[in-house]
């Protein structure tokens, strides 16, 4: 609906940025997606490209960041122009900080390689949720569909209670086996990525909500990171 | 409003006060010029508290409907006016309404400033002196450089009142148009495009100025500036085809209108 404008140019300013945000949100889904499979594969050689690549998104943000400001101050847009805007500028630096976190998991990957240990099973079913909900939330900000961002909010308690079990399976490796704990931390902080991955995307379906409707999605409770109260066992 | 910072004893104070009470009410206003209907069934209120914006394209209505809440349509031979339109509940268009007094109580800033071709203190005493409003020179002198100051223009032309309004520019021009229209102590002022024949810096100038008369007086304006609708007002009307299409909080028209109609105005995808 970024059309209809009397002046066109505008409307062609809106397009890009959203094919901007679309563009990004593509090139981060793919770096979950493909940061797992290296770290299931132990492909050092995949997991730096990945890497190398995140420089394409931190582009894209920076690119979004100055169409924004140059929107605001030619066009001073109003009522859902503007909602689109802000909600652009902030699904952008939400979207840099999700290929920021695939990208620190690629690079564990050379460090994991050698690591064996069981709950890396329950990863790639994480990221993939994570994953989906990152795809999930780029569709709806496309089709302004707030119905679909809201969905997206309803699934980050699924990864909240992954991360959940991955903590405490991941502590009873440590605790069986010092010689664990190095890649078991290091499996941490790839499960702590995902997680956090998923409460990015759910501030993405709070701003498409808000860019839609106007109002705000109405405030849950998070998803209760229960593994706070688990380090005394 | 809940405010966090106010001591739990405060709550023992007597309940918020109600909203209060408009300073104008139209309710079911139509406006014919002839035959050809320019307002539809307008309804509003209207804040001594609040500057009103009302906004919309061109012949939409809203400087017709300005114009009923000081009678200033009565000048005008094919205008017709009906419905109820009152002023602290006052019928403004009862027979005992003294029309030279309703205007000054609701007085009025045009789109072209158009001081009287005579010094910029008699542009000022005026109103004052038919209204009797002085009893000598040393009262009128207060009356004008209160006006003056008021309207933010006294440095400017204090050392030169005797000085023709004419000659000053055209942003000058409307802050002394304003300080004419202060003068008679109105309760209501109401701005038709103040600012459209003024350069942006005469224009900031009488925004900021409207800032600061907001509260002191009623302030109605009609601009075809969104932008200054958003800056100067704290409740938007949009006008479309002679009807009000929506009325409310000024940042909710901006950011979050109700009426497809409204969006499509205030973000320039319209007709």
């Amino acid at each position: 609906m970024a059309t209809g404008h009397t002046i066109k140019a505008f409307d062609d300013e809106l397009r890009q940025l959203r094919a901007n945000i679309s563009q990004m949100g593509g090139l981060a889904e793919a770096a979950i997606r493909e940061s797992m499979q290296a770290l299931t594969q132990r492909n050092n050689e995949a997991a730096a490209e990945i890497v190398a690549r995140d420089a394409q998104i931190d582009a894209l943000e920076a690119e979004v960041e100055r169409s924004v400001i140059n929107i605001i101050a030619l066009r001073a847009p109003m009522a859902d122009d503007l909602r689109d805007i802000i909600a652009a500028l902030k699904i952008a630096g939400a979207v840099e900080r999700i290929g920021d976190y695939a990208r620190n998991i690629a690079k564990r990957v050379p460090t994991l390689s050698g690591s064996r240990i069981e709950p890396l099973s329950l990863l790639p079913e994480m990221a993939r949720i994570a994953g989906e909900m990152v795809k999930n939330v780029l569709d709806a900000y496309a089709a302004r569909d707030a119905a679909k961002a809201a969905a997206v909010v309803e699934r980050d308690q699924a990864l909240d209670d992954f991360y959940n079990s991955i903590f405490r399976a991941l502590l009873t490796y440590m605790m069986e086996n010092s010689h664990n704990i190095t890649a078991a931390t290091h499996l941490l902080f790839v499960a702590k990525n995902l997680e956090r991955i998923g409460d990015h995307a759910t501030n993405i379906a709070e701003m498409v909500y808000y860019a839609a409707t106007g109002e705000r999605l109405v405030d849950r409770p998070r998803g209760a990171d229960s593994t706070a109260d688990t380090i005394d066992e | 409003m809940t405010d966090l910072m106010t001591p739990p004893e405060a709550e023992a104070a007597p309940a918020p006060a109600a909203a209060p009470a408009p300073k104008m009410t139209a309710r079911g206003v139509n406006v014919f010029y002839g035959n050809k209907q320019a307002i539809d069934n307008v309804s509003i209120d209207v804040f001594r508290e609040d500057v009103t914006a009302f906004i919309g394209p061109s012949g939409c209505g809203k400087s017709t409907f300005l114009r009923t809440l000081n009678r200033m349509n009565d000048t005008v031979a094919t205008a017709r006016v009906e419905g109820d339109i009152r002023l602290d509940g006052e019928d403004i268009y009862d027979r005992s309404m003294d029309v030279v007094q309703l205007r000054a109580r609701v007085g009025m800033v045009f789109q072209k400033p158009n001081p009287f071709p005579k010094s910029i203190f008699e542009n000022v005493a005026y109103g004052p002196r038919i209204h009797g409003l002085a009893e000598n020179k040393a009262e009128m002198d207060t009356i004008v450089e209160r006006s003056l100051k008021r309207a933010g223009l006294w440095d400017e032309v204090k050392d030169r009142l005797t000085d023709s309004g004419t000659a000053l520019s055209g942003g000058q021009q409307q802050r002394l148009c304003i300080a004419r229209a202060i003068a008679v102590d109105p309760e209501v002022i109401l701005m038709d495009e103040p600012c459209s024949a003024l350069d942006p810096i005469a224009t900031a100038k009488i925004e900021e100025l409207i800032h600061e008369l907001r509260g002191r007086y009623a302030i109605v304006i009609v601009t075809h500036n969104m932008q200054q609708a958003a800056r100067v007002s704290q409740r938007t009307a949009f006008f479309h085809l002679g009807s009000i299409v929506e009325y409310g909080d000024t940042s909710g028209i901006f950011t979050n209108p109700r009426e497809t109609r409204t969006k499509d105005y205030i973000t320039g995808r319209y007709g």
